[in-house]
């Protein structure tokens, strides 16, 4: 007989324990998403900076002057990094993982709710320590997000190598830390804390998501906290596994013997699988939305798991094709190159199976259904260039272009973004008691929907046309001055684009005020989250026990009172 | 089975668990999972290293050699102690399973001391890193000066290895710490804070190393404000899952670092 952790604790009194500091996953989970949201307005602004350096570089901004090259290097490391670290692996996962993964396996609380609140404040703390990079002497880093050494590994090579690298090593760390406790509760909550009758295959995906998610991210963010530690003794004392013999500026490093392409297998060991942290729980909550507003079962829903966690294998072993680059054997570059095509085959098993939910439902285009069909849209163009990028002999043109920055931020980045559009489109109501409107929430989509590939569409073309990533400003150069109207044309695109993110944040702040009130299950979905009241108890269920009998995608059940049958109503005898 | 049980101030049922064991054993197997990934990266930054560098040197004479065997006798032994501490949990005899854990921590601690005693011994005869000040009134040994000087990268790894195992050791000894005495602990973690921090040099790295415990002191301290508890069985368990992994660590570390190092 053995028991489990033992984690009551009665709902706190108090604003502090209550909404602070709380044990509670559904207001760590809002703290999350609130962390993501600001950090995300904050990457963006970073980016909108960047785009009007990359088209007028002369121009003065009124606090911040004219931008110099090295601070657009700046700008372009913070926005990377917040972006990736701080909202596409904090908002999915922390954010709405947080709060519905327990709701949805019908457990009153995570495993280890005093670690999950750890987790959030070891986030938190990276976000500030981060941010305090801008304000050090020397500014913000030039590494990019990548933090290739030796750029990364010697104070002496930029202006903001000095403590503003140290800061983003160090905040990078903590992220670490703060994920790996996270990633940790997650698998076990799932494994562990399951109601009666929710066996792992009647699990919503979502959970699927997560769960895998959470092991990705165990693994991988281990790998990158070794190597941010290679590389803070690299910077502070004095040891070289990152630095060879070399000279900066003239003047010798003392450093010597190490081997810059430590790093980049280190990094990417972590970085490749954090793109699959950033876009699986998306995939999970897209198969979710597409079934609940086409009233039809996921199609193939086994397919879909077996697809997940291929992925997530596949993940891990393809962190080379990111360093084709570095001249490394064509026997590794073919090894890793057949590997990454071979992502597209579940990546096309999960695209097959959308399509096939879609087909022929009875489609709710509300704007959580629009999001998802968004990000079914961008997964695909997004994604359909990963195939070329996965052969050295094209990538070896295309890596330093920005055709590659078209595709990973539309796969990794708008699709990602599209899929916490859709979950706080379709869970806002459950989170916070009332429903957004949909009126302003229609005009969002289709703004960042054309806009989004109105900004992402032409730079492909631009990178194919040879305009070179990381470059401050082109107008040096006449074959890339040439190009010069795309890049307008992008900076115009996204400058729509941004604007029009702020209606998505008056209706989230004024629908948490004033929208409609919700009701207990607005969409009339079946899982477990919409059994409950509208917010959720502190206990998630009100004192009542779960029990589940059927899966998570009961719609259009022949004979069934209504076109929904719920994870706990009485089971479904009829088979589809 | 791990079904029925109280969660929340609500009885829950839940499936059964995959693996048939509560929660808190599956975190700490989870937790050695992505450990022993952080571990691998070391490991494979030091035969990367390794595998570049031609001429990697062999430069551990036999005291070095006997000082490890010795350290990893010590920790073989606290794994002996851990799992009778273990045994005494179950048999619900509190009184032998503190005693245990102690011997344990003694164990372990015998092992940083002895580790600690090494590095400095190193350090003052010129194997060392180039941000460590030099070590006052010492006579650098040419050899170990010509190795740290011609193959950086030896004194790189070796202290980052063992450096990063040291800090796991440590943790250990305070988490067992707080599973046998619990807030008791806490002084005497503040008071031995104080003393390696006294009782090291300025120029030492322990020095400032010190300063990782009081950092430990706060963390626990908090967490022992946030979950006051009284500690079973299953806490001595999973304590002893994370102490025999960092044993089983050493036993990577000490073939790879010290004996293919060893002059011969």
């Amino acid at each position: 007989m053995t028991t489990h952790e033992p984690h009551a604790h009665a709902a706190p009194q108090g604003f502090l324990r209550k909404y602070i500091f709380s044990l509670d996953h559904k207001i760590i989970g809002i703290q999350y998403f609130f962390l993501a949201l600001v950090a995300v307005f904050a990457g963006m602004f970073l980016s909108l900076l960047m785009r009007i350096h990359l088209v007028w570089p002369n121009a003065s901004l009124p606090f911040f002057g004219q931008i110099k090259p090295e601070t657009y290097l700046s700008l372009l490391t913070m926005h990377g990094t917040i972006m990736v670290f701080f909202v596409l692996t904090t908002a999915p996962q922390g954010g709405f993982g947080n709060y519905f993964l327990p709701i949805q396996i019908g457990a009153p609380d995570m495993a280890f709710p005093v670690l999950n609140m750890l987790s959030f404040w070891t986030t938190f703390l990276g976000f500030l320590v981060l941010l305090a990079a801008f304000f050090v002497t020397g500014g913000a880093p030039l590494h990019g997000w990548t933090g290739y050494a030796p750029l990364s590994a010697l104070p002496s090579a930029g202006p903001g190598e000095g403590l503003g690298a140290d800061l983003w090593i160090i905040s990078i760390a903590i992220f670490c830390i703060g994920a790996l406790m996270g990633a940790l509760n997650f698998i076990t909550t799932t494994l562990d804390m399951r109601a009666k009758g929710m066996t792992l295959m009647r699990m919503p995906l979502t959970c699927w998501a997560w769960f895998i998610t959470a092991i990705l991210g165990l693994l991988a963010f281990g790998v990158l906290l070794s190597a941010g530690i290679l590389l803070l003794m690299d910077r502070n004392l004095g040891t070289s596994f990152f630095v060879p013999l070399g000279t900066v500026n003239g003047v010798l490093t003392g450093h010597k013997g190490g081997s810059p392409l430590l790093w980049q297998h280190l990094f990417w060991f972590f970085g490749h699988p954090e793109v699959y942290i950033a876009i699986l729980p998306a995939m999970g909550l897209c198969s979710q939305l597409l079934s609940v507003f086409s009233r039809k079962p996921i199609f193939g829903y086994k397919a879909m798991v077996y697809a997940i966690m291929a992925i997530g294998f596949l993940g891990f072993m393809v962190w080379g094709h990111h360093m084709f680059m570095s001249g490394m054997s064509p026997y590794s570059a073919f090894a890793f190159s057949i590997m990454t095509m071979g992502i597209g085959v579940p990546s096309a098993i999960k695209t097959f199976n959308w399509l096939g939910t879609l087909w022929r439902g009875r489609i709710r285009f509300s704007s959580p259904m629009l999001f998802a069909i968004g990000f079914v849209s961008l997964f695909v163009v997004g994604g359909i260039s990963g195939p070329f990028l996965a052969q050295p002999v094209l990538d070896i043109y295309l890596h330093e272009t920005y055709f590659v920055i078209a595709h990973f931020h539309l796969i990794m980045g708008v699709a990602s973004i599209f899929g916490i559009f859709a979950a706080t489109y379709y869970w806002f109501p459950k989170m916070f008691g009332r429903m957004m409107n949909e009126t302003l929430g229609k005009a969002h989509f289709w703004l960042t929907f054309v806009g989004a590939y109105a900004i992402f569409m032409p730079m492909h073309y631009y990178g194919m046309a040879g305009g070179l990533r990381r470059y401050s400003q082109g107008t040096e150069v006449a074959w890339i001055n040439s190009l010069a109207p795309i890049q307008k044309f992008i900076s115009i695109a996204a400058f729509v684009t941004i604007a029009s993110q702020f209606i998505f944040l008056i209706n989230l702040l004024w629908s948490m005020k004033k929208g409609e009130k919700a009701a207990d299950n607005p969409w009339e979905a079946t899982t477990l989250e919409w059994t409950t009241a509208t917010p959720p108890p502190h206990d998630n269920f009100g004192g009542v026990t779960p029990v589940v009998h059927n899966g998570p995608y009961e719609y259009s059940v022949p004979g069934a009172p209504r076109d929904f049958v719920m994870q706990t109503d009485a089971p479904v005898t009829a088979k589809h | 089975m791990a079904d029925t049980v109280v969660s929340h101030d609500i009885p829950s049922v839940y499936e059964p668990s995959l693996f048939g064991t509560y929660s808190k054993k599956i975190g700490m197997w989870l937790f050695l999972m992505s450990d022993s990934l952080t571990f691998g990266a070391l490991l494979y930054a030091y035969s990367y290293g390794r595998i570049s560098t031609a001429g990697w040197p062999t430069p551990f004479h036999s005291t070095s050699i006997v000082n490890a065997t010795i350290m990893t006798a010590f920790l073989l032994t606290s794994s002996l102690t851990m799992v009778l501490a273990v045994r005494a949990s179950v048999q619900k005899d509190a009184k032998s399973q503190t005693l245990w854990l102690l011997a344990t921590m003694a164990c372990g601690a015998a092992f940083v001391v002895l580790h600690g005693r090494e590095w400095s011994n190193l350090i003052a005869e010129g194997l060392t890193l180039p941000m460590f000040p030099a070590v006052p009134g010492h006579e650098a040994s040419p050899e170990f000066a010509n190795v740290a000087k011609t193959v950086p990268q030896f004194p790189s790894t070796f202290f980052t290895l063992t450096g990063m195992h040291m800090l796991h050791v440590t943790l250990g000894i305070v988490y067992l710490g707080v599973v046998a005495l619990r807030r008791k602990f806490i002084p005497i973690l503040l008071a031995l804070w104080l003393i390696a921090w006294l009782a090291t040099p300025s120029y030492s790295p322990f020095h400032y190393g010190a300063h990782v415990l009081l950092v430990v002191a706060v963390v626990i301290s908090i967490i022992l404000w946030l979950k006051p508890k009284v500690y079973d069985s299953s806490d001595v368990e999973v304590a002893g899952l994370y102490w025999h992994f960092v044993d089983l660590v050493w036993m990577f570390i000490f073939p790879l670092v010290y004996l293919m190092s060893a002059r011969i």
